[in-house]
């Protein structure tokens, strides 16, 4: 069928007309409410408490979220959102990385709050449409898109019976149908999910953006905690945003913004290829050194490292990706990561044969798809890298759940007979990739697989008899949401900028393991909590922006190192400050921006705790984040973990049996996480139970009666 | 034996140790470095020429990147 076809079987079900109006220093001062239960669409103000308060991006998510939803609402009721918003800074172009969006939702993986970042044109065109946030609440009867066009000032809900759900052809369908020209493609964004996104808990929404050097459309990832399964649970097949070029965010003062800009860029230009080499390998650059450094999960964490790392090695990559075009995904972006394979044949599923664009694999996918699964080809990694876009599923909790499920079977836990004849042992890309298969199709165990590693564990615990305390050793996830890629062993630190997050552990908000583990920077319990409150408060502040935090520190000025504080980036701190009042006219210092996201921080913290989360009992980690679970993990590094024995506990290994040794050591790296607990609590301001204090509330200023009216009870 | 220490760890000391030598040694092979040799910063170009007596005490700071 082709596209004037499929446009033909639309029916409108709701015409919604506006001013289409200017941004003012950053924000239109309106968000986009539209509700597929009954229909409604309609405008609200931002007012300043908004901006004050939650500033942007993921604060304004949480805030609408709030607003909209009860303490007991779960993700698939009708009055879960999906909230799309730029932040203030989202959509200039004079400074890379600036287009990203945050997306937050109600998890079917955690039952808390996920927020998701993600590059593409959508967020920066939801802006220049209008609105600072899109808020999409209800459930259609049948399959919809929601058509925001920026052009004419309308928004429309249509049913869509015709068209794709898998994300690489429904993009281009949309791209195709709703670009006034050929040459306008690059003015139109598609937010979509897929068909395994609708049968699994694990979904993710594709953001594009056309790439008019390759004439592709392409596709960036908001990947943690099943929102792309939201949106197909509301029966949404595609959200289309659509520009009438690019608009001005009216700033104070585009001349700082351009100097800041051009300055980073010089960098760029001359520093990268010594530095990260983002332009050519993107993230990816990262698979070898954290092989070298014993911290590339290999065997469902197990392991640091492998034999075979050379088969996916950086330089495997690089001439793997087209070198040689712009690869930035939003528009500015000078670092340019978005990597990408072109013409790559596939060799399995319903698009066997088919020629296509694959975007990346980035690190956290090389180590997902690949080495956490045993499997060190680099054809399968991008073969799974496409399927997991197009089906709309995150490559992050697929990879350490399929690593959960090789350990599984090896273990002897689950069998052929259960699995229904795939064999998971560790490296068989084949079973990995009919697993994601089934999961498309919502067949088979890829059904069980795509509830996520909780849901998993409980359900062979019941159904199997297997050992619960075993599975929650092994199961790489807290919260709900599977562990991304790094080994958090060796760094305490780590362990708990993954397990002390607010939406599960993933990486974006403190990666601390070389400052802890290799520089040794941060050795007592006061260091290590003081950096697991400035780099996540840091980190936040991206979020609330809608910047992309890459290029704060994945280049760095050639003076850096002669800065007191190397690892801050601190030129590139201040630029963002410089440009946040340049954009606002507001004016802020380095601490009012660490305190703007503490304020959000804590909001999402006493979110979590009004769904019965977020206390400290939530923040526990799997052993094997901390340390080895067997017998063979411990052998495997004996004489490191025989030196922790004797160095840090005073006991003698001389004599022990590995299975003494292993439960000595457990017992005291279970202590030490305990004493961080209480330390960073205590520098974030909470008490020991992991609630935020009145106290602190108040002086941050976020003391709004609903949050204490949950936290006062907690004190 | 005649050491050095780098980022506390004990590394034994060989002639004409220079930067290069200690981070080939040390196996740290990440690009974002800032090296301190007893306090003094040493600049990229100056990792091969920058020699290490016994006793010195290193540190090699990686700093961060990716994802
Ligand atoms: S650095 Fe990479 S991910 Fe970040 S905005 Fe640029 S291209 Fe996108």
């Amino acid at each position: 069928m082709n596209i004037n076809e499929m446009k033909s079987k639309h029916n409108l079900l709701k015409d919604f007309s506006y001013e289409l109006g200017e941004i003012e220093k950053g924000y239109t001062n309106r968000t986009l409410y539209v509700n597929l239960s009954n229909n409604e669409i309609k405008e609200k103000p931002v007012t300043q408490l908004m901006k004050d308060k939650f500033i942007g991006g993921k604060g304004f998510g949480l805030k609408l979220l709030w607003d909209a939803t009860k303490p007991d609402t779960k993700w698939d009721d009708p009055e879960n959102e999906i909230i799309i918003s730029p932040g203030p800074i989202g959509g200039i172009t004079q400074y890379a990385g600036a287009g990203k969006s945050l997306v937050v939702s109600l998890s079917p993986l955690t039952d808390i709050v996920i927020d998701s970042n993600v590059g593409g044109y959508f967020g920066p065109f939801l802006k220049f449409a209008g609105f600072d946030a899109l808020e999409i609440q209800g459930k259609a009867k049948s399959d919809v898109i929601v058509i925001i066009d920026g052009k004419n000032g309308t928004v429309r809900i249509e049913n869509a019976p015709e068209e794709a759900i898998n994300s690489h052809i429904l993009a281009e369908q949309l791209t195709d149908m709703y670009a006034e020209s050929e040459n306008k493609k690059n003015f139109v964004s598609v937010v979509s999910a897929g068909l395994a996104a609708e049968n699994s808990h694990i979904g993710v929404l594709n953001f594009s953006f056309y790439d008019k050097k390759r004439k592709k459309v392409r596709l960036k990832q908001a990947g943690r905690g099943g929102i792309g399964s939201v949106l197909r649970n509301k029966k949404i097949k595609a959200i289309v945003a659509i520009a009438d070029g690019i608009k001005p965010n009216n700033v104070v003062d585009i001349d700082a913004i351009k100097e800041c800009g051009a300055r980073f860029n010089k960098e760029i230009r001359e520093l990268d290829d010594d530095q990260c080499r983002m332009r050519k390998e993107g993230t990816a650059h990262l698979v070898e050194i954290m092989d070298d450094y014993d911290l590339l999960p290999t065997n469902n964490f197990k392991y640091g490292s492998h034999k075979d790392i050379m088969n996916i090695h950086s330089s495997v990559w690089r001439s793997k990706f087209t070198q040689g075009v712009f690869d930035g995904c939003w528009i500015g972006c000078t670092m340019a990561c978005a990597k990408a394979v072109d013409g790559f044949e596939l060799k399995t599923g319903p698009y066997k044969g088919d020629k296509v664009i694959v975007d990346g694999p980035e690190y956290e996918t090389v180590g997902g798809l690949g080495s956490n699964c045993g499997i060190f080809d680099a054809d399968h990694i991008i073969e799974a890298n496409f399927y997991c876009d197009t089906y709309g599923i995150d490559t992050i909790s697929f990879g350490t759940l399929t690593a959960f499920l090789m350990e599984c079977y090896e273990a002897g836990i689950i069998s052929k007979e259960i699995t229904g004849g795939l064999e998971f042992t560790f490296g068989n890309k084949d079973a990995a990739i009919e697993l994601m298969h089934q999961m498309a199709r919502g067949e088979g165990f890829g059904v069980i697989a795509g509830l996520g590693i909780r849901k998993m564990k409980a359900f062979f615990a019941k159904e199997y008899g297997a050992d619960i305390n075993f599975l929650n050793d092994i199961g790489m996830e807290n919260k709900g949401l599977e562990y991304s890629q790094y080994v958090s062993k060796e760094s305490l630190a780590q362990q708990g900028g993954y397990a002390m997050t607010n939406k599960g552990p993933q990486h974006d908000e403190a990666w601390l393991i070389f400052m802890d583990m290799v520089n040794k920077q941060i050795p007592t319990f006061e260091d290590k909590a003081e950096a697991l409150h400035y780099f996540p408060m840091f980190r936040t502040w991206f979020g609330l922006m809608g910047l992309c935090k890459l290029p704060w520190n994945d280049v760095e000025p050639a003076n850096n190192a002669e800065t007191d504080e190397p690892g801050k980036v601190p030129e590139h701190v201040q630029n963002y400050i410089t440009i946040f009042n340049a954009v606002t006219g507001l004016n802020i210092d380095n601490k009012e921006m660490i305190r703007q996201s503490e304020r959000v921080y804590n909001f999402q913290r006493t979110f979590n705790i009004r769904r019965g989360y977020g206390l400290r009992k939530h923040d526990a980690q799997p052993y094997r984040a901390a340390g080895p679970v067997t017998s063979e993990e411990y052998e495997s590094r004996s004489d490191r973990y025989d030196k922790q024995l004797l160095e840090n506990i005073k006991v003698n290994p001389e004599g022990k049996t590995t299975e003494e040794k292993v439960a000595i050591l457990r017992e005291y790296k279970e202590n030490m996480y305990e004493q961080l607990l209480d330390a960073v609590y205590n520098r974030r301001g909470w008490t020991k139970n992991g609630v935020p204090t009145v106290a602190h509330l108040k002086d941050l200023g976020m003391d709004l009666p609903e949050v204490l009216e949950i936290v006062e009870p907690l004190q | 034996m005649k050491t050095i220490t780098v980022n506390e760890i004990s590394l034994k000391w060989e002639e004409n140790m220079n930067i290069n030598v200690i981070l080939k040694r040390m196996n740290y092979t990440f690009r974002m470095l800032v090296v301190k040799v007893d306090g003094k910063l040493i600049k990229k170009h100056e990792y091969e020429s920058t020699v290490v007596s016994p006793g010195s005490d290193v540190k090699v700071i990686h700093l961060i990147s990716g994802g």
